[in-house]
């Protein structure tokens, strides 16, 4: 009688009932007439290409993997795995010299910051903004992410108080953008790890999650970040600097989710060790292992949007008990919706005006709520925000780093 | 993370008990593995329609017949009345007007066209208050160019059988017609999402078009997805018409906006709800569930001093059937169902299956038990609790409000 225990399809896809609620929370089907949306492109959809391959519809590429019809679905159907993974099988066209720039976040990235006053300025250019409209379909109206002068990591290496005093430890993963273009959200991470007497330690070596290449289909290459990911992780972990710990939603997911799902990289011995500053932070004050002091002075009126991948991983519970937790804070908590940008999905010329039109739900909230700043846990979402409304973002790592009382929190916690 | 109560499931019936606790200020969580069945909602409560195939007019005088092993018999039938009762009042306050009487049904218009005894009805629903359309006047069927989830044809073969004075007309805005390219995603919810300001006008103004010199239309119910108000909106564009609304199905407006406006007054009111999430398993310790293990929270167990399964039926998951067992699939509860699978059901399709009645076993006070022994903080309510065939009985939503509130109740 354990016919049915044999009778298992990848990403569940059998179970799928057909009763469109993932449909009806698709944000892309929402907008754009051209997406068959999820129930079509995912489990419908699949049971044709399994058939023939040339069953595979094109359209697929509007879908911004935001796993919001996962975390609807009723039946637990792997409804975003399916889709990307069509795309990575069936499409067999060579990705576009623009999906390559845009995906390679690390070698632009590297190259970038050092030429970081030239780029800068160039980006913000309009005739230069035109030209990528024109010759690389780059929308015009996107605004790049300033490059910093010198990246995180140096910054870490040369300046950073000495991580060896403290008696526990942990490691940071700090991902492309803030090595690049953001370092004081690392910075600011360190600063609030450290009050609260963990020392932080860098992988030996990172690589870019690879979110970016995966969504441009350039696998291979995704594949042996992963890897080296992995391999990195699982070395902190096993020297007892773990876990390991981001501030960016959609890396950590893509680490702790999409290797294994879409890269067929395995990390189940180490997934558990992959979490977010925050998670982290909230689980050690919840045990009592750590204390907050805050500024008596500190006032803010924060917003707090759920980025895609904390409602998928379901921790923005955390993000919002940590904000709520700070005295002075008058907490707003948005409906949880997609802001439309996707990652370098918004950047392209072809799908800007339905990037927008996904976000607008989400920009009238913003600007309705009046805040004096937005929080979420994801740097895409924060560039998509600020482009498209006139409040600024911060992480929520940030912001607990701006209400510490880092010497009354150090005291404390006996430091 | 730590709450005063824990609810696995976040339904009709999980909600309303989140609400009723929140109120009481008991800190809350609920715990739902995807979105509900609320979303396939006709668009009215049912607290009873019929007892042994016989219509029922008074739910609440035909519930003092019901077998012992009813959810409303084991609440007790006067609790039920007074519970019932108060429903309407406990949906407004969440922004929700369903209107109706316990103890006097009136009859919904099904999508096919047929009439059906229930309780409360969403704003738009097409209701009667006997199953006779001939009052209705001149009738008009608006079909949407299009728009494969509504079957005028049933509806209007169905309503001239009873009598009616009715036809159907087929209308169309710019909007809607450009939908139309995407037929598979044109679905009632995608259609509400635009039907606001300009377009509510110009859908309006194809309905008055198509009515002509009728005192009724009815149209599929793609109007108010998140809040009451387009329905009132075109309602005021139309004056002189009776308009009323079928819920279409897959994915019912009326019901996504139930399910969407009881997720947010239980958030309003201080609850948390985790969607998307899963429970993987519980502590059991001296008789009391200590803590539940989530897929998504993993090493930070979820504590509360009482949980609430509220896990719905087969469709929902919480039973299930394997092909030699009938189990609950999340704590391993004893369920109250024969071992003898050729006893679960009926070889005629069509005849009343008794695994629809099947679901954990609980006691007086609505706790549930592993290998015969009460969890003494652990209540079940809704579908999960079986006893009865909510299908052939009319009364899925009622079994899911009242138990709900009463074990609520008993929560302090």
């Amino acid at each position: 009688m354990d016919y049915q225990k044999q009778n298992i399809s990848a990403n569940d896809f059998e179970q799928c009932i057909k009763c469109t609620i993932c449909t009806v929370y698709c944000p892309v089907a929402a907008v754009n007439i051209n997406y068959p949306g999820p129930k079509q492109a995912g489990p419908d959809g699949e049971r044709y290409r399994l058939k023939n391959p040339a069953f595979y519809d094109k359209a697929l590429k509007y879908c911004l993997n935001c796993k919001r019809c996962e975390v609807s679905c009723p039946n637990n159907v792997k409804i975003g795995d399916i889709i990307q993974t069509a795309r990575l099988r069936y499409d067999k066209s060579s990705p576009k010299l623009r999906d390559r720039i845009l995906a390679s976040t690390d070698f632009v990235g590297s190259m970038a910051t050092k030429m970081a006053p030239i780029v800068n300025t160039m980006t913000a250019l309009s005739p230069v903004k035109a030209g990528m409209d024109f010759f690389l379909a780059i929308d015009k109206h996107r605004q790049f992410p300033k490059y910093s002068g010198r990246t995180f990591v140096k910054w870490f290496k040369k300046e950073a108080p000495d991580q060896s005093v403290f008696k526990n430890q942990v490691t940071y993963y700090h991902g492309c953008y803030v090595n690049y273009n953001f370092p004081q959200l690392g910075k600011d991470v360190v600063k609030v790890l450290n009050a609260v007497g963990y020392g932080v330690n860098m992988l030996e070596k990172e690589k870019c999650c690879g979110v970016a290449k995966i969504s441009n289909r350039l696998i291979d290459s995704a594949k042996k970040d992963a890897e080296l990911n992995m391999a990195s992780i699982r070395k902190a972990v096993k020297s007892g600097k773990g876990p390991v710990i981001g501030a960016s939603s959609t890396c950590i997911f893509t680490m702790r989710d999409e290797y294994p799902h879409l890269l067929g990289v395995d990390n189940s011995d180490i997934r558990d060790d992959i979490s977010m500053v925050i998670v982290f932070l909230y689980k050690l004050l919840e045990e009592g292992k750590i204390k907050l002091a805050f500024r008596p002075d500190f006032k803010m009126r924060i917003a707090y949007h759920t980025p895609c991948h904390m409602q998928k991983m379901g921790w923005a519970v955390y993000s919002k008990a940590m904000l709520k937790m700070i005295p002075g804070v008058d907490f707003i908590p948005l409906e949880s919706m997609c802001c439309g940008i996707a990652g370098t999905y918004g950047f392209k010329k072809e799908n800007y005006p339905y990037s927008q039109a996904i976000g607008q739900e989400l920009f009238d909230a913003i600007n309705a709520a009046k805040p004096d700043v937005v929080a979420c846990d994801c740097e895409t979402c924060k560039w998509q925000i600020e482009m498209s409304t006139p409040y600024p973002v911060m992480n929520p790592i940030s912001i607990i780093a701006d209400a510490l009382d880092i010497e009354e929190t150090k005291k404390l916690n006996s430091l | 993370m730590k709450f005063d109560t824990i609810i696995i499931g976040g339904g009709l019936s999980g909600l309303t008990a989140g609400i009723a606790l929140q109120k009481k200020g008991i800190r809350t969580a609920i715990i739902s593995s995807g979105q509900s069945a609320v979303h396939f909602s006709s668009g009215s409560f049912s607290l009873l329609s019929h007892v042994n195939g016989e219509a029922v007019a008074n739910p609440l005088e035909a519930m003092k017949s019901l077998p012992a092993e009813h959810p409303y018999s084991r609440i007790g039938a006067d609790k039920c009345a007074e519970l019932a009762k108060s429903v309407p009042a406990f949906m407004a306050e969440a922004g929700l007007s369903y209107t109706g009487s316990a103890d006097c049904n009136a009859w919904r218009l099904t999508p096919i066209g047929l009439f059906k005894p229930s309780w409360l009805h969403s704003v738009e629903t097409a209701v009667a208050p006997c199953p006779d359309p001939k009052a209705w006047g001149k009738t008009v069927i608006c079909r949407l160019k299009g728009f494969l989830d509504f079957y005028p044809g049933f509806l209007e073969d169905n309503l001239k059988k009873a009598g009616a004075d009715v036809h159907t007309a087929v209308i169309t805005t710019e909007h809607l017609d450009a939908m139309r390219r995407n037929n598979t995603e044109m679905r009632a919810p995608n259609i509400a999402r635009i039907m606001r300001g300009a377009e509510l006008h110009a859908f309006a103004r194809a309905i008055k078009e198509a009515a002509g010199d009728a005192k009724t239309v009815i149209i599929p119910a793609v109007i108010g997805l998140d809040s009451e108000k387009p329905v009132e909106e075109l309602r005021a564009m139309l004056p002189g018409i009776q308009l009323m609304a079928i819920a279409t199905n897959p994915a019912s407006v009326p019901g996504m906006r139930t399910q969407m406006m009881l997720r947010r007054h239980f958030e309003n009111l201080g609850g948390t709800y985790f969607l998307g999430d899963n429970v993987t398993d519980g502590t059991v310790k001296d008789n009391r569930l200590e803590s539940v293990r989530t897929a998504n929270l993993g090493d930070d167990r979820m504590e509360a001093k009482t949980y609430i399964l509220a896990t719905g039926s087969f469709f929902s998951r919480g039973v299930v059937a394997a092909p030699d067992r009938i189990f609950e699939p999340v704590l391993g509860l004893d369920v109250d169902a024969p071992a003898d699978r050729n006893a679960w059901f009926d070889k005629n399709l069509f005849a009343e299956q008794p695994y629809m009645s099947y679901g954990v076993h609980t006691d007086a006070d609505a706790r549930v038990s592993i290998a015969g022994k009460v969890l003494e903080n652990v209540y079940a309510i809704g579908a999960v609790t079986g006893g009865c065939n909510a299908l052939k009985d009319g009364c899925g939503a009622g079994v899911a409000i009242l138990s709900a509130l009463n074990v609520a109740n008993k929560i302090s």
